[in-house]
């Protein structure tokens, strides 16, 4: 009877727990936002959106930087997506288990751990020096990929892992090969699951800054860039080089930029959380 | 250990031709190991054409390794190593140019748990057929009526064939699998435990379909349900620890088996 007592009281002391961790997570969240909130919305307006940059505050609009930040998120998506899946298919579907498999899988595990600013030097020396690219939009976006690939890489191999067996043997048993049992329905069936992982992955890039500065990205870039190896701006550096300036009317311009950031980002990540709905709801095994 | 190997090696039938056409399964001495498990130990048997053979005996001891010897099915399994031959129409299908993809067309194959795509019944059935490359649109349509006819599921479906097979009952689903199977013209059917997942009326649904396809097919059932095998099978092999203990017609080894374990496993004392 005490023991009973005992553990009920446990149970209400560990809900007590979660509720006070989630409810502090949203109230955190709810204060920055508002916060961004009540200094820039006043700042949002359309001239601020398709202004270009300028030195005086209340000109300044980041035209060139969601430019630049939408031609880094399609750049590094056609980059990264590829790969990514291709090699998290391979790891799960072709590799057998020899010690060079093992070694690279704890590679990439290990590789979305390190911080990104490596990544910076790294696409700094690869791409924008051996490789030539300069400070462009595709050396900024092929940096990004390679900080992101593990991300897709092990994504993919999960939605990948969640397919029953039994489907792939049924396939295989039918006379299918590999490929076909992978095209027809390993991949239909984690789509869902790959997109999504690609997509979380494709917004952590969008926020990323550091290793875009390392490799040189500008704060202050007077066009807008019109191909991938034109010289390049995104919204994160621009919006670090405003809350720099001393001048307050540059961080009420920051906060506006940061309200368009996060609606790309939210979006992208509704996207995701759609899909995955989606997936789940057409396939119930 | 090696003793008993040799004597647990039992041949029915004479079968000193080693490409005997008679037979349409066969295997010769085959060893099955993962890694250093051995799963098969030393089994050679025949199974003739258009006959139904049970392979019943405990968990683990070697009936699915050995069923999907035929399909190669193991080849996909970490540590998988054969000795020893399997035949199929007398031709060794563990060489090196035997095309997967060939094999499996002539030899098809009912998993445990129904198993359909995610897809439609239509599509499920006509997979198989898509897969080899086949575009003729009413000849995909003919023989998904004619494998969901011989599958005994056409009268169930016939109204909707687009719909979802995940829908369909358990039953449903598991007859869905064997249309998909038949749809590609195999000639044997491997069938690991094909009712285990079905309630009775179900099972007894696919034990009809069994006594039919085997007039046209060579079959080969995994089950745990010894009643299932003496109903459905005319040879039944019995299995213990990746051994071959008995292999002899069903009616023999369930009324008067020759060894003392095969009698007591059918009669309940052990496994």
């Amino acid at each position: 009877m005490n023991k009973q007592r005992l553990n009920r009281n446990k149970d209400k002391l560990f809900q007590g727990m979660g509720i006070t961790a989630t409810v502090f997570c949203m109230i955190i969240l709810v204060i920055f936002i508002s916060f961004v909130l009540y200094q820039g919305l006043d700042r949002l307006s359309w001239d601020f959106i398709v202004g270009l940059p300028s030195r005086f505050a209340g000109n300044a609009g980041i035209y060139t930087a969601w430019i630049g930040t939408l031609w880094v998120m399609v750049l590094t998506t056609l980059i990264s997506f590829p790969i990514g899946v291709g090699a998290g298919i391979y790891l799960e579907e072709y590799g057998k288990k020899s010690r060079l498999n093992t070694l690279l899988e704890i590679n990439i595990t290990n590789l979305a751990g390190v911080p990104s600013i490596i990544y910076g030097l790294l696409g700094l020396e690869v791409f924008v020096r051996i490789m030539k690219m300069g400070n462009s939009i595709l050396a900024g976006a092929s940096t990004l990929s390679l900080l992101i690939l593990p991300i897709i890489i092990v994504s993919t191999r999960e939605a990948i892992r969640a397919v029953p067996k039994t489907i792939k043997e049924a396939s295989l048993a039918l006379g299918a090969s590999r490929w076909q049992t992978i095209r027809s329905q390993i991949l239909p069936a984690s789509f869902g699951g790959i997109l999504t992982g690609v997509i979380l992955a494709i917004s952590r890039a969008v926020g990323e800054t550091a290793p875009l500065i390392v490799i040189g990205a500008l704060a202050y870039v007077p066009f807008a860039p019109t191909g991938p190896l034109d010289e390049f701006t995104v919204l994160p550096i621009q919006i670090f080089n405003w809350v720099t300036r001393p001048q307050h009317e540059f961080v009420i311009n920051a906060a506006a930029a940061i309200i368009v950031l996060l609606a790309i980002t939210f979006m992208l990540n509704g996207i995701a959380v759609y899909l995955r709905y989606r997936w789940q709801k057409k396939i119930r095994w | 250990m090696q003793v008993k190997t040799q004597r647990n090696d039992i041949q029915p039938k004479s079968t000193k031709d080693m490409a005997n056409t008679r037979y349409k399964l066969q295997t010769k001495n085959i060893n099955v190991f993962y890694g250093q498990f051995q799963a098969i130990n030393n089994i050679s048997l025949d199974i003739a054409p258009n006959s139904v053979t049970a392979f019943i005996g405990p968990s683990g001891c070697g009936k699915s390794t050995l069923l999907r010897l035929f399909n190669r099915m193991n080849d996909y399994i970490e540590g998988f190593r054969h000795e020893g031959k399997v035949l199929i129409d007398g031709e060794d299908i563990y060489t090196q140019d035997v095309k997967l993809e060939e094999l499996r067309k002539k030899v098809g194959m009912v998993f445990q748990k129904p198993n359909p795509f995610p897809k439609s019944i239509f599509e499920n059935v006509a997979y198989g057929l898509k897969i080899q490359g086949i575009k003729d649109k009413n000849f995909i349509e003919e023989r998904v009526i004619e494998s969901l006819k011989q599958a005994t599921l056409y009268d169930e479906v016939k109204d909707d064939l687009n719909k979802q097979a995940l829908a369909l009952s358990g039953g449903q689903q598991q007859r869905l699998c064997i249309a998909r199977a038949l749809a590609v013209k195999p000639s044997i059917i491997l069938m690991d435990e094909p009712t285990s997942a079905l309630d009775p009326i179900s099972s007894d649904k696919i034990e009809d379909l069994i006594y039919e396809l085997k007039n046209k097919y060579t079959i080969v059932v995994v089950t745990h349900n010894m009643q299932q095998a003496g109903r459905i099978s005319d040879h039944t092999a019995f299995l213990y620890m990746g051994k071959l203990i008995e292999f002899d017609k069903t009616k023999k080894i369930f009324t008067n088996p020759e060894k003392e374990r095969t009698q007591n496993y059918i009669t309940g004392r052990f496994g």
